[in-house]
């Protein structure tokens, strides 16, 4: 008998990079305006990643003219055009959820260099 | 052909259409199902099969009419649609297609006991305040005239584990190949759970 599991498994995107929170990612978003598409580029900090599977998404922190603002995406969505990995960054938590209460050099994360 | 079939309920997840919208959706195997008996507006259809030891006798008897050789685990009647089917032919998941309405049975899974705030969704009392009603019923009716309980009056008692039948559920995705019906929504039961899918007409509870 086939399970859900598996069934779902199948509308799981292959072109996602790897990606954790701390990362500095570029989603590239697909916009409608009437009957044209475009990408628009939406470039932040990965702040958590959770769910698992067809259910799994992300959510991307950014500074918008001196606003915080936090897009959750599908991650498996196809409102998604790309994904790309801009920055790793060393963290050592799973969710970055204290970067609201902080702007400026206290927001910053350091970059994680391969050893 | 038959306006429904019998399944069996996998689970949910969800799928992503066109637009990039998540559609809730609830996986049923759907058949294939065997015609097990034509009457003249209904027909009989089975789904699984009995292991030849569980079978009773009358009906392997009973499936045997059909020219089939083993019993099937549930047995259901459909209305028909259309031209008979043989007895003993099969019907599969492909009288139904994207889009349409249909409505889903079940047992429903049972909550035991419950209160009327659990079961029938009551506001129940306030929590502090020197009150002392949480989550009793409140009164249940008038006194001396009728001198009764209204027949009907929502009490506690046992929840769930009941026939329901949910409607007005739309079809996402078909796929034959695995007989897999794909509904948008929730329906009766839990995983496992036997389930019928007929088509209706009418609205979808979820525009």
């Amino acid at each position: 008998m086939e399970r859900v599991g598996a069934i779902a498994r199948e509308g799981l995107r292959t072109d996602i990079p790897l990606f954790a929170a701390g990362d500095t990612v570029r989603v590239m978003v697909r916009v409608r305006e009437g009957d044209k598409e475009r990408l628009q580029a939406f470039e932040g900090v990965c702040v958590s990643r959770r769910g698992g599977g067809i259910d799994e998404t992300f959510t991307v922190r950014k500074l918008s003219a001196g606003v915080g603002v936090e897009r959750i995406f599908p991650l498996h969505g196809p409102s998604i055009g790309q994904i790309e990995l801009v920055r790793r960054g060393r963290v050592r938590r799973a969710k970055l959820y204290y970067l609201r209460a902080l702007s400026g050099k206290g927001a910053r994360i350091r970059e994680k260099k391969d050893q | 052909m038959t306006n429904g079939l019998i399944g069996r309920k996998l689970g949910m997840t969800r799928v992503f259409v066109e637009d990039g919208t998540a559609v809730p959706v609830t996986i049923i195997q759907a058949g294939p199902c065997k015609v097990v008996q034509v009457r003249e507006q209904a027909v009989q259809l089975g789904f699984g099969a009995r292991r030849k030891i569980a079978a009773k006798k009358p009906e392997l008897g009973h499936a045997a009419k059909a020219g089939l050789t083993e019993a099937p685990h549930v047995v259901r009647s459909f209305t028909l649609v259309g031209d008979a089917p043989a007895p003993g032919s099969e019907i599969t998941v492909g009288i139904f297609a994207p889009g349409e309405l249909v409505k889903v049975t079940g047992q429903s899974k049972g909550r035991g006991f419950q209160g009327v705030v659990h079961r029938y969704g009551t506001g129940g009392g306030p929590g502090s305040h020197g009150n002392t009603r949480h989550r009793k019923p409140g009164s249940i009716g008038a006194g001396t005239d009728p001198s009764r309980v209204i027949k009907g009056k929502r009490m506690p008692g046992h929840m769930g584990d009941r026939r329901h039948t949910e409607l007005g559920l739309k079809v996402v995705r078909v796929d034959a190949e695995r007989n897999l019906l794909f509904i948008r929504g929730a329906i009766p039961g839990s995983k496992n759970g036997i389930v019928t899918v007929a088509k209706q007409g009418g609205k979808s509870r979820h525009d």
